[in-house]
């Protein structure tokens, strides 16, 4: 066991290694499907007595699982040991809302979505609207300057912001990780960040080891993230051994701010008050390749291939993993029935203003890009932004008295 | 979250101090014992079923404590756990149940004739009165590793071994997963139902996976015996009734333990049960007997004494509030019970609830009529 392990570890590094030589397209072909190599997991039972009872679950994972799959799938693991059954198992646990349909699976590496590609490739395709991973490749694109008109009125827009999640290829995604390897990203995404430089000098923060006075600094900030409670993170594994190894890092400016090893390995996020998308995009931009070229740097790279962009532990963020939105203000729009529908059309979604599953507060909403997979950050950024002035507008002509029209459904990717 | 052979294989590859777990702000037997090098010794091992020593200790890895209340901080796996890891589980056991070496024998005794009075508590004060023990099926995993396979096994043995009971004991058994809203609020009322755990203490070790698939609920038709299905361990068993007849509850609870043992015992499955720790459950601190045997009484003087806690102390016995452990008391009742689990017998522990129930409420009557209790205060039992 041990042997066939350090091979597959060495290949890793050689991968990374080929990465910076040959590019990543090399990397990802080696990672292709056919070179991953499953491990086999002893079973006592037969698949059948095994299969998670689903009748009541509303979600994405319960909604593609047959037993066939499953029986397919039981007995196999990841080279690194991780199983279906632990991959399904906050979908078990959390059977969903009538509403709101949840993703009800997580990987627990890279090579996941590889092994247990026959359930999660239909898991993905029904979560992003039909995306194939078997038959389409999705566009990465953070060349920033491609996007227009991105300074939002300020009299509606009262804050900006952009985030992702980076994975660092080669090691355990936040479900299974060891506390070491845990260890081992904070390690190589601290190095990396000290290595930042002008507006994007910044600290550590480690969560262990953080003054009262740096955390209630970082609370009145906003900063601040705490132990996960959702029970969608916690029945997956997420909060173990809490708080080792989880660090929030800032620039001084404040406007650049990296969360180490919450739901993902990184979560990287670009902010400001007032309306001003394209310098928050730009920032967004510059800051993710520079500690992308720091990390390789040192041996290191971000999970990524071609057919599933960026790879983060909820199939959700897969692709950009981008949500880029804004705070605004739609009082009276917000009361129209049309709003649901207008935001649809715009491919957007609305949050509270404590972000997803809070309440909206004094008419201002979280307004934010639906898709994540398909398309490019450009893309998507560019939709929030045409999409948030559109919002704009239809308020104004509603405090003018004036009608508003819900408009044509944006196409997507198919 | 039970990993399988393979993924233990892989942290092997990290050297000891890159796995072993930061221990420096936690307070449980757990984090007292396991040092680096004990945690060097044991990580490589697993049970039979795959269970490790990251298993056994998470719970106490997530769950730090508290400065006043020590918790366990490991569970097992299995019955084997408490052998593979005994380098853990024996200075545990030692600190949890009051020196207890790895050389003792524990006594078992479930003949309710040795039980002595018990049937005279004043109900006046004495409220209910209930004991529980918990039992473990032998040669399957134990509730945080069990996979959803085993755990339906385990349900389908016990509700087997129970519908077959019959005179005082012939009952029902309610699965929660298809429990109809009358039948749940019936329950409810009765103050029978077990809820998903939330205690991060349980959820950490793994125990409310796939809740609630074969996890149920069995009762008598006379309300008095109760049996959980796959809460905190296989079976957790309640012998209880209004009013302070404990020599009834305690004679209920023997007899129908005995008659499910029998069942178990003629389809080859025993109880999980050595010389040395008794009855084998998941969480260290219900090893020996694990018997809780109390009762809901009104010491409202008493429990504002200065002394109480002493009392308590030297009678053996613990307070807990009306809604179980972790809750506080309501109205000056309070939930008394034995704090020994290990090292005493079953008839030993049930007869200082008794005794000491007894004495309590003699000294809370004479606190009514405004007399000192200070020449009822008991030596050390």
């Amino acid at each position: 066991m041990a042997s066939s392990f350090s091979r597959i570890l060495s290949s890793k590094r050689n991968i990374g290694i080929l990465s910076l030589v040959g590019g990543s397209v090399t990397a990802g072909f080696l990672l292709h499907r056919d070179h991953v190599s499953a491990e086999h997991v002893r079973r006592r039972y037969p698949a059948s007595a095994e299969f998670p009872d689903l009748r009541k679950h509303n979600n994405c994972m319960a909604s593609n699982l047959t037993p066939a799959i499953y029986a397919k799938l039981c007995d196999k693991a990841t080279p690194n040991g991780y199983t279906l059954d632990m991959a399904i198992q906050t979908g078990v646990d959390n059977p969903g809302h009538p509403f709101i349909k949840t993703v009800g699976m997580v990987a627990g590496d890279e090579e996941s979505y590889e092994v247990f590609a026959d359930l999660l490739d239909p898991v993905i395709k029904e979560r992003h609207n039909g995306y194939d991973p078997k038959t389409m490749k999705h566009p990465t694109d953070l060349d920033s300057s491609k996007i227009q008109s991105g300074q939002f009125d300020e009299r509606y827009v009262l804050s900006s912001r952009v985030r992702t999640g980076r994975s660092i290829r080669g090691l355990s995604l936040p479900p299974a990780c060891t506390r070491a390897e845990r260890r081992e990203v904070e390690r190589v995404v601290v190095d990396a960040l000290s290595g930042l430089k002008d507006d994007l000098v910044g600290k550590y923060y480690s969560l262990t080891q953080m003054t009262e006075k740096e955390q209630q600094q970082l609370i009145d900030d906003h900063f601040l993230f705490d132990k996960p409670v959702s029970p969608l993170l916690t029945c997956a594994g997420m909060a173990r051994d809490w708080p080792d190894a989880r660090g929030i890092w800032h620039n001084n400016e404040k406007t650049f701010l990296i969360w180490i090893n919450e739901e993902d390995h990184t979560r990287v996020i670009s902010m400001e008050k007032g309306g001003n998308m394209k310098r928050v995009f730009d920032r967004f931009c510059r800051g993710l390749k520079e500690v992308e070229r720091l990390i390789q740097e040192r041996g290191w790279e971000f999970m990524w291939n071609e057919r599933l962009g960026y790879i983060l532990t909820c199939p959700s963020n897969l692709g950009t993993g981008l949500r880029a939105g804004v705070h605004v203000k739609l009082p009276l729009l917000s009361k129209d029935p049309r709003f649901s529908k207008i935001l649809d059309n715009l491919r957007l979604q609305k949050r509270g203003t404590g972000g997803v599953d809070t309440a909206a507060v004094g008419g201002v909403f979280d307004i934010s890009n639906l898709d994540r997979l398909g398309q490019s950050e450009v893309q998507l950024v560019q939709t929030v932004i045409d999409g948030v002035n559109y919002l704009i507008e239809c308020e104004k002509r509603l405090e003018r008295g004036q009608d508003i029209k819900v408009p044509a459904p944006i196409k997507q990717f198919k | 979250m039970p990993f399988g052979n393979t993924h233990n294989n892989f942290k092997l590859n990290y050297k000891v101090e890159e796995e072993y777990p930061d221990l420096t702000k936690h307070n449980n037997h757990m984090a007292k014992v396991l040092t680096k090098e004990l945690y060097g010794k044991l990580r490589d091992k697993q049970t039979p079923s795959g269970f490790t020593v990251d298993d056994v200790i998470q719970t106490g890895v997530d769950n730090p404590g508290h400065p006043f209340i020590m918790t366990v901080g490991c569970v097992a796996g299995d019955e084997e756990s408490y052998e593979v890891f005994k380098d853990l589980f024996d200075p545990v056991i030692s600190d949890r149940h009051g020196g207890y070496k790895p050389s003792d024998k524990h006594k078992t005794d479930l003949n309710f004739e040795n039980l002595k009075g018990g049937d005279d508590l004043d109900p006046n004060y004495v409220l209910s009165s209930r004991v529980r023990t918990g039992r473990s099926i032998k040669g399957l995993t134990l509730p945080p590793h069990t996979s959803r396979g085993e755990r339906r096994l385990i349900e389908r043995l016990s509700v087997e071994a129970l519908t077959s009971l019959d005179g005082e004991f012939k009952g029902k058994y309610y699965p929660l997963k298809s429990m109809t809203d009358a039948e749940q609020e019936q329950l409810i009322n009765d103050h029978f139902l077990f809820d998903k755990p939330v205690s991060p203490l349980l959820t950490c070790a793994g125990m409310a996976r796939d809740w609630p698939d074969a996890r149920g609920i069995w009762h008598n038709d006379n309300k008095t015996f109760l049996v959980w299905v796959n809460e905190e361990d296989h079976l957790r068993v309640i012998s209880m009734q209004q009013g302070g007849n404990m020599r009834e509850v305690f004679r209920r609870f023997c007899v129908g333990l005995q008659r499910i043992e029998e069942i178990f015992k003629k389809h080859n499955h025993g109880f999980m049960w050595n010389e040395h720790l008794g009855y084998i459950l998941t969480c260290p601190s219900n090893l020996g007997t694990g018997l809780r045997g109390g009762v809901h009484v009104k010491l409202p003087k008493l429990s504002t004494h200065p002394k109480f806690e002493e009392i308590l102390t030297r009678l053996r016995l613990q307070k807990r509030g009306t809604g179980g452990v972790d809750t506080a008391s309501v109205g000056g009742v309070f939930d008394i019970s034995n704090a020994d689990r290990l090292g005493s017998s079953e008839v030993e522990q049930v007869q200082l609830v008794v005794d000491g129930v007894k004495l309590m409420i003699e000294m809370e009557k004479k606190l009514e009529k405004g007399e000192a209790i200070d020449s009822m205060i008991p030596a050390q039992k």
